[in-house]
């Protein structure tokens, strides 16, 4: 059976440095996948280069067997790829309601997320949904672009770098919605620098360096020294 | 002088000021674009309202109904095909594509129609007056401030209970992202601009039938228009509106003083609020 | 300026003196052409006929404003639609002291920079509280302030403008040796000292703005215009170089201003203060012929000419097709028809980049966000 997402030699460049060296990477349904790296190994690049912010060759990227390498990210996102952004990039000048209903703008369809599946999801949410969405903390911002992004009801969501600037209770308690997101049917791919929630939540793991993919397997398959190798480089010094 | 009929005029007036400002305050809020061939637009839209007077036989606010759809078209194909590609970092390029856009539809104005002075004529409403408080207030001027009125609240409205006009504020905040709702930013531009135009030929109407134009009259309605927006505040479309009336107040009063002395004593009154507020009146947006 | 160079070391390990450089072989080669096109050009007003002295007039003028233009929008990154107002202040300026004061006409040119530089401080202190477009519809309120304040003054004609009196200009310091040397009527030998004026303004104009450039300051200047945030935490002090850029082109810009009406005779606030003839005809030159460049306006000044040649009979048509034009290469040709040409060829007649010259770096194969 075919994979839900397919990615194949992707490469991506920003003017003229290279960011990913032939990434391949396959996502099915309903699965959750994970990518862990270090800053700079090209994690969000591959994010953005799936929701279609970046261009790239159309058969690089396939989903559900069309390429969509070339699309833009509206047109990505119509056909049901929503990306949570890295650094959250909620829309300063609305309210949190207003933000979650724009995740429906270019794509309406039923689903289990609606505004109230969203706040049953996360009912501080509800509290504050008049509130403007700069007025949150930062944890509450991440459940805004999650929620944000689930409206449009995905079959794929991408989320990149979920716990970024977060505390470790506040990463928790984002995480501990992901069972309820699953359970909808939605395949997922995580991007995180923290590995131990990466591998806690995922069914497969990909680990990348400087643009490629330097491991790969399940969460109970590999051992503690093969993911430092892969994360860091086999001739880094031990960080402890 | 009499002080409230001055005060009065000068308010209604404002009204006209708002119609103009109401526009560019728009375009402006959703791209950080200003259009300096604003000016030079209300005034090829009432041109194409005296031709559709004249060649339709129809009263002008038929004309205008008439020409509006077609003024959005013009703004829709104009942002789409020449203005988008002005947008980004640099703020050379818009500014000196819609200022070479300006002196272009000023002498094409010139080759189509002749630097002859025009008037729309409304009949009998242009003398038409409604006796209020012991004053005979214009019609026309009056419906023009009810206008300006109805223009805001429709457009607020718009911008701030509508799926468009959340797809306009995210576009603004962060086209990229927005590109992530299914937002296609050169689109919503386009139709921002359309809108824009839809205004302006309302704007256009009362220009039109209030006093003479003739197609060098767009600059001094861009300043008009800028004079407003700067003095009631970025952002806000009801501080564009107080912003026209401040202006039209501080021309009628300068008018009264000595007729020349109207258009100094508006930027007068610009120059003023600048060094005092510089951020204008009633200031919403970030910039 | 070259502190840190002088411990980079070179691939032999020893210790070289780095320099920067800015001069190449070809724009030295041309500066001596300009000298030499510049002396030609100063014998002009005893070879050609009036009318052509006239029309070389017009193209000195409206390049050094188009230089002047240049510097303020394309380096300093100001871009004013009001510069109009310096052209009339200092045409003014010129007329009310050689009109109410009987000053000589050539100090009173000098005179009329000073005083437009002078206006530029209040005029800064408004205009700068506004950015990018806001600022330059701003300038353009400032100017037309000054077109309806100037229609105001009675003594200067008002609304409808004044004439120089015609012994003020017959008898400019200059004219009675050039009837005694070289015989030359009166009209003549006031049109070749405007010329040569003229000649002398542009040459400090460019002169000026290409000192500016490879100076310290000139330095500051394009890294305010690149990215001002960074450039303030260097230490530049973007406003204070805003400023003197702005008073420095009005003055130059007043100056010109008084020239131009000096040669004319004739004044009014709508001729003095337009909006086509001082600031649309100038952009026009300076954006078709390559803005940020000192090469870029020279080129569109010449084309400018012929064009307005060959289409003055056509009069809106050729507003038109110039305002086109401009449109059109902004966007397909941003720098400007020199700008298509310095590409190709990368020949850059008034070079302002610095260019590191000594020992080769010592390069290693590594490179990459890891190392």
């Amino acid at each position: 059976m075919a994979n839900l997402l397919q990615i194949a030699g992707l490469k991506a460049f920003y003017r003229d440095f290279q960011a990913l060296f032939g990434v391949d990477l396959y996502l099915d349904a309903g699965e959750t996948v994970a990518v862990i790296g270090a800053n700079g190994a090209g994690k969000s690049t591959l994010m953005r280069s799936v929701a279609g912010v970046l261009s790239n060759q159309p058969e690089m990227v396939v989903y559900k067997g069309e390429p969509i390498g070339a699309l833009s990210a509206p047109d990505v996102m119509a056909r049901g790829i929503a990306l949570v952004p890295e650094g959250r990039k909620l829309f300063a000048s609305m309210t949190v309601e207003e933000n979650l209903l724009i995740g429906t703008y270019g794509r309406k369809v039923d689903g289990p997320w609606t505004l109230r599946g969203v706040y049953e999801l996360f009912p501080i949410l509800q509290e504050r949904r008049h509130n403007p969405s700069t007025a949150l903390s930062g944890g509450q911002q991440q459940m805004v672009a999650i929620g944000r992004a689930l409206m449009s009801n995905p079959q794929v969501l991408l989320c990149d770098e979920l716990s970024l600037g977060l505390a470790p209770v506040v990463i928790k308690d984002i995480y501990a919605a992901f069972p309820r997101i699953r359970a909808t049917g939605a395949a997922i791919i995580i991007v995180e620098q923290d590995i131990g929630q990466a591998l806690a939540v995922s069914d497969r793991v990909y680990c990348m360096m400087e643009g490629r993919i330097t491991l790969t397997g399940r969460p109970g398959e590999l051992d503690r020294a093969q993911i430092h190798a892969a994360y860091f480089g086999a001739d880094q010094h031990e960080l402890g | 002088m009499n002080w409230v009929d001055t005060i009065l005029q000068g308010v209604l007036l404002g009204g006209l000021y708002a119609l103009f400002a109401a526009g560019l305050s728009l375009v402006f809020g959703i791209m950080r674009l200003v259009n300096l061939a604003h000016g030079d637009l209300i005034v090829f839209a009432a041109f194409l309202i005296l031709v559709l007077v004249s060649t339709l036989g129809v009263n002008p606010f038929l004309a205008a109904a008439i020409a509006a759809p077609l003024m959005f078209a013009i703004g829709w194909l104009v942002q789409f095909i020449l203005l988008n590609r002005t947008l980004g970092k640099d703020i050379l390029p818009p500014l000196l594509v819609t200022f070479g856009l300006s002196i272009v539809i000023q002498n094409g104005l010139m080759e189509g129609f002749s630097a002859d002075s025009r008037r729309v004529s409304a009949g009998a409403l242009e003398t038409a007056s409604i006796p209020l408080a012991g004053l005979n207030i214009g019609l026309m001027p009056l419906l023009t401030f009810a206008s300006a009125i109805l223009v805001i609240l429709v457009l607020n409205r718009l911008i701030y209970s509508t799926s468009i006009g959340r797809a306009f504020r995210a576009t603004s905040d962060d086209p990229v992202t927005a590109g992530l709702m299914g937002i296609r930013p050169e689109r919503i531009f386009a139709m921002a601009t359309g809108i824009a135009m839809v205004v302006v030929t309302i704007a256009a109407l009362y220009l039109g039938t209030r006093a003479n134009f003739d197609p060098s009259a767009g600059p001094s309605r861009l300043i008009y228009a800028f004079e407003a927006v700067i003095i009631g505040g970025l952002g806000s479309l009801w501080g564009t509106l107080a912003g026209g009336i401040i202006l039209g107040v501080a021309q009628t009063f300068g008018a009264a003083i000595n007729p020349e002395w109207q258009i100094l004593a508006g930027h007068i009154a610009f120059l003023l609020v600048l060094v005092c507020k510089p951020r204008g009146l009633f200031p919403r947006a970030i910039d | 300026m070259t502190s840190g160079f002088e411990t980079m070391m070179a691939e032999d390990g020893s210790q070289t003196p780095w320099r920067t450089e800015i001069g190449t072989r070809l724009s030295t080669g041309f500066a001596g052409v300009a000298l030499l096109v510049l002396a030609g050009l100063a014998f002009a007003p005893f070879v050609v006929s009036r009318g052509v002295l006239q029309d070389l007039f017009f193209i000195l003028t409206m390049l050094a404003l188009a230089q002047s233009w240049n510097l303020l929008a394309g380096y300093a990154g100001l871009i004013s639609v009001g510069q109009q107002l310096f052209v009339g202040c200092g045409a003014y300026a010129l007329f009310g002291l050689v009109t109410l004061l009987g000053m000589d006409p050539i100090l009173a040119v000098l005179l009329a920079g000073v005083v437009a530089a002078l206006l530029a401080v209040p005029t800064a202190f408004f205009v700068f509280r506004l950015h990018g477009p806001y600022f330059a519809i701003g300038s353009w309120v400032i100017a037309e302030v000054g077109r309806l304040v100037l229609a105001q003054w009675k003594m200067l004609g008002g609304g409808t403008g004044t004439s120089l009196p015609r012994e003020a200009a017959r008898d400019m310091a200059g004219i009675a040796l050039l009837k005694d040397w070289f015989g030359m009527k009166a009209a003549l030998a006031a049109d070749a000292l405007t010329f040569w004026l003229a000649l002398i303004m542009v040459a400090v104009t460019i002169g000026f703005v290409y000192r500016l450039l490879k100076s310290k300051q000139g330095l500051g200047l394009a890294a305010v215009r690149d990215n001002e945030t960074a450039a303030r935490a260097l230490g530049v002090d973007a406003r204070r170089m805003k400023v003197t850029v702005y008073l420095a082109t009005a003055f130059l810009t007043g100056i010109v201003g008084a020239l131009i009406y000096l040669q004319k005779g004739r004044i009014s606030p709508d001729a003095a203060f337009s909006l086509t003839d001082w600031t649309a005809y100038v952009l026009f030159i300076v954006v078709i012929g390559g803005i940020g460049t000192i090469e870029g306006p020279i080129v569109g000044v010449i084309l400018f000419f012929f064009l307005q040649n060959a289409l003055a009979s056509y009069g809106s048509w050729y507003l038109l097709l110039l305002g086109a034009l401009a449109i059109a290469t902004m966007l397909f040709a941003p720098r400007g028809l020199w700008g298509l040409v310095s590409e190709r060829t990368g020949i850059e007649l008034f070079p302002v980049r610095r260019v590191l010259k000594g020992r080769p770096l010592a390069q290693t194969a590594k490179g990459g966000p890891n190392g």
